[in-house]
């Protein structure tokens, strides 16, 4: 790069510039292998959210995305039907004792099983003749309904009624935003006070020793997976939680919300004790030469001047419970109702992704609806972070350079 | 207040300092207490989890299958599993994470736009939701990648292009990517700045002083990083529950593109899936207990670790 190659050792005159520094190759090679692996984090970034969006794209792309959908509809159409409606006790006596086919429906006909119940099984043993009339009327119907719910997703996004599997699946987001929404609030009530305190006596009153206990127990809960959180929430705190206040549903968004809290705890605690210790020791000292006791310097010195570290350590604990799935999933009863009561079962957008992604076929608007779920996750994560990282460094730089 | 206005000067400022202390006391008291609340809640669960968690956590339960539609027996396959997924993510995530924690401290200028831009997607990387990377893994690795594998090398025959255990352990590895870069930076930091001059001076180029010099310094921090990356991706549940997790298997993982059991997976679908939720209680608080073991110990050891590089660097 900055090696400059055309002075190479031959010259004779040696320059200050050739002394400098050779061109090498291998040192060429490690830089720039470095550094294009340091790039590849970036490119992740992008990666990412190119490749969460583009699952999602059906959505805005009416036409080829329909296009998409119907032809996988056809082949989750039949599936369903041979799965769904072919009962089990029916299909051992066709296979034992009579596999021809004309025999079949006097088998069924005893049992007065109508025409359409027959149709899977014939998918299974019967002749072609059957197959080739049968799962194409069924496929048609099944696409021009899907084709209407194709065109009527984006119109059920504002909704709050979210029946992703139906004849007529309806994606109504804003029942899944309220739920979100009320975890998070709560979670945040609870998380905030707490860590932002429990930073500010670490970092204001406590001494060394003290200090040195704290900091790594309190961080240790960060070490708590989030799925143990949620087995803690689901097995104890929602039963006990029941017993004290009496309400029905026993796991709920109050639940969840403790649950979470628990999760945002560390994150809050960490980076407002870091902003907190990041306050000059001069404001410290000029605040308590002036006569203000200890108590009055921490919290009206330090912690207005540490707003925006505890501004941006708030932000990432609402990113951290915004988009946390198992704790959601098993704490928060994940139905989704819309009302104010916080003893309410909710479901949040990252328990929607993880309990039904794995159930819908690649190409149907659910999987499509699933990822469009997942990208604004990412969006909203990604901009809370900016937000953080750019408000606070402004700010702070501001303030403590006294620009 | 209006008894003191008839008090001497003197007074005044000490009846005042009164009540400022017992307000500062009862300020001080309810910072005091947040941070008892919050040790007392870490004890309870734990307490619980271990109290709860005893009477089936034995040897056996570690080392045996799961018998009899996973209302008996032990969790071995769920371990494996969990070990080999975290030893392929280490794989994939240490060097990439060292190198990217080289290319901050030793080769990026103090300006540099791009470093900039390398930190800012580092911690955003940090901060995106745990299913986000699910959902990537699932487009990128399993759908773009591996079937993209299937048609070049098994003429569309579905081998990679499904949730296995390499998928679910490369979406983990970029999950715990910055947690490696994180600590490695931090170790590469407290290298005094002597050492890189001492080598330079002696004629060394800057590779041969990252190789032989800041490598060999480096080796505890890439440890830390490696050891606080296994402990949480050994947790993770949320990337992994459709990049490879199964619910049940008979047999252990044979290969990479087999899909595989995992601690986490495994208590969240007896606690929440299973036939039978009051009778697996034993099975479920052990299995917890042993994950939570996991992961505090390896945390434990990642700060004795850290604890030492500081002071070392004091």
């Amino acid at each position: 790069m900055n090696s400059p190659s055309q002075l190479s050792p031959k010259t004779t005159t040696f320059t200050e510039e050739s002394l400098k520094k050779q061109f090498r190759i291998s040192e060429f090679l490690a830089e720039k292998i470095i550094s294009s692996v340091a790039f590849l984090s970036i490119a992740f970034i992008f990666l990412i959210f190119i490749f969460v969006f583009k699952e999602s794209l059906p959505l805005f792309n009416s036409e080829s995305g329909s296009k998409e959908k119907t032809e996988a509809s056809v082949i989750t159409a039949n599936k369903p039907e041979t799965y769904g409606t072919a009962s089990e006790e029916l299909k051992p006596e066709s296979y034992g004792t009579e596999p021809e086919a004309e025999l079949k429906p006097e088998t069924y006909g005893t049992e007065s099983v109508s025409n359409e119940e027959l149709k899977p099984e014939s998918y299974g043993d019967t002749p072609k003749e059957d197959l080739s009339v049968s799962p194409s009327e069924e496929t048609t119907e099944v696409v021009s309904q899907n084709q209407e719910g194709a065109d009527k997703t984006w119109s059920t996004f504002f909704t709050t009624e979210w029946v992703p599997v139906s004849d007529n699946p309806r994606f109504g987001l804003l029942g899944l935003l309220i739920g979100t929404l009320k975890v998070t609030i709560i979670a945040m009530l609870i998380a905030g006070p707490l860590a932002v305190l429990a930073a500010l006596y670490t970092s204001c009153f406590a001494s060394k020793r003290v200090k040195e206990i704290i900091k790594p127990i309190i961080e240790m809960l960060a070490a708590f997976p989030s799925v143990v959180i949620g087995f803690f929430a689901l097995m104890v705190l929602a039963s006990f939680f029941q017993d004290v206040f009496g309400y029905d549903s026993r796991l709920n968004a109050f639940i969840g919300g403790i649950a979470m809290a628990l999760a945002a705890i560390p994150i809050i605690y960490t980076i407002s004790e870091d902003a907190l210790a990041a306050v000059p020791k001069t404001y410290t000292e000029a605040s308590l030469a002036l006569g203000a006791s200890k108590w009055q310097t921490a919290f009206f010195v330090v912690l207005p001047a540490a707003t925006p570290g505890i501004f941006a350590a708030l932000l990432l604990g609402v990113g951290r419970v915004f988009g946390e799935t198992m704790i959601a999933l098993m704490a928060t009863g994940n139905a989704a109702l819309v009302s104010a009561n916080p003893f309410e079962s909710v479901r949040t957008f990252a328990a929607t992704i993880g309990s039904e992604m794995a159930e819908t076929v690649f190409g149907e608007t659910h999987y499509s609806v699933l990822f469009f779920i997942g990208s604004l996750l990412f969006i909203f994560s990604f901009a809370l972070n900016a937000v953080a990282e750019f408000y606070v460094k402004g700010k702070l730089l501001k303030k403590f350079q006294g620009k | 207040m209006d008894t003191v206005v008839n008090q001497t000067e003197n007074q005044f400022f000490s009846s005042k300092k009164n009540v400022s202390e017992t307000k500062g006391k009862f300020f001080i008291g309810i910072t005091q207490l947040a941070v008892i609340l919050i040790i007392a809640i870490l004890f309870i669960i734990l307490g619980i989890i271990v109290y709860q968690g005893r009477t089936k956590f034995s040897w056996e339960f570690i080392s045996s299958f799961p018998t009899n539609g996973m209302t008996e027996g032990g969790i071995f396959p769920a371990l494996i599993g969990t070990f080999i997924l975290v030893i392929v993510m280490s794989i994939a995530a240490v060097p990439f994470g060292t190198i990217t924690a080289l290319y901050l401290t030793e080769y990026a200028g103090e300006n540099s736009k791009f470093a900039a831009a390398v930190r800012f997607s580092v911690r955003t990387l940090a901060v995106v939701p745990s299913i986000i990377f699910g959902l990537f893994g699932l487009g990128f690795f399993i759908q773009f990648i591996g079937a993209g594998a299937d048609t070049v090398l098994n003429d569309g025959q579905l081998r990679w292009g499904q949730p296995n255990i390499l998928w679910a352990s490369l979406t983990m590895s970029l999950l715990t990517l910055p947690v490696i870069i994180v600590s490695v930076e931090e170790a590469l930091k407290t290298i005094p700045r002597e050492m890189r001059e001492a080598s330079l001076a002696l004629g060394a180029t800057k590779w041969q002083t990252i190789r032989k010099v800041i490598l060999p310094e480096s080796v505890s921090g890439i440890m830390t990083g490696t050891i606080l990356a296994v402990s949480r991706g050994a947790g993770e549940v949320a990337p992994i529950l459709f990049t490879g997790a199964a619910y049940y298997l008979a047999t252990l993982p044979g290969s990479l593109s087999d899909q595989f059991m995992n601690l986490g997976y495994h208590i969240y679908i007896m606690s929440t899936q299973s036939s039978d939720v009051e009778k697996t209680m034993p099975i479920q608080f052990a299995t917890t207990l042993v994950l939570l073991i996991l992961t505090l110990s390896l945390n434990v050891v990642a700060v004795i670790i850290r604890a030492r590089i500081r002071r070392k660097a004091k």
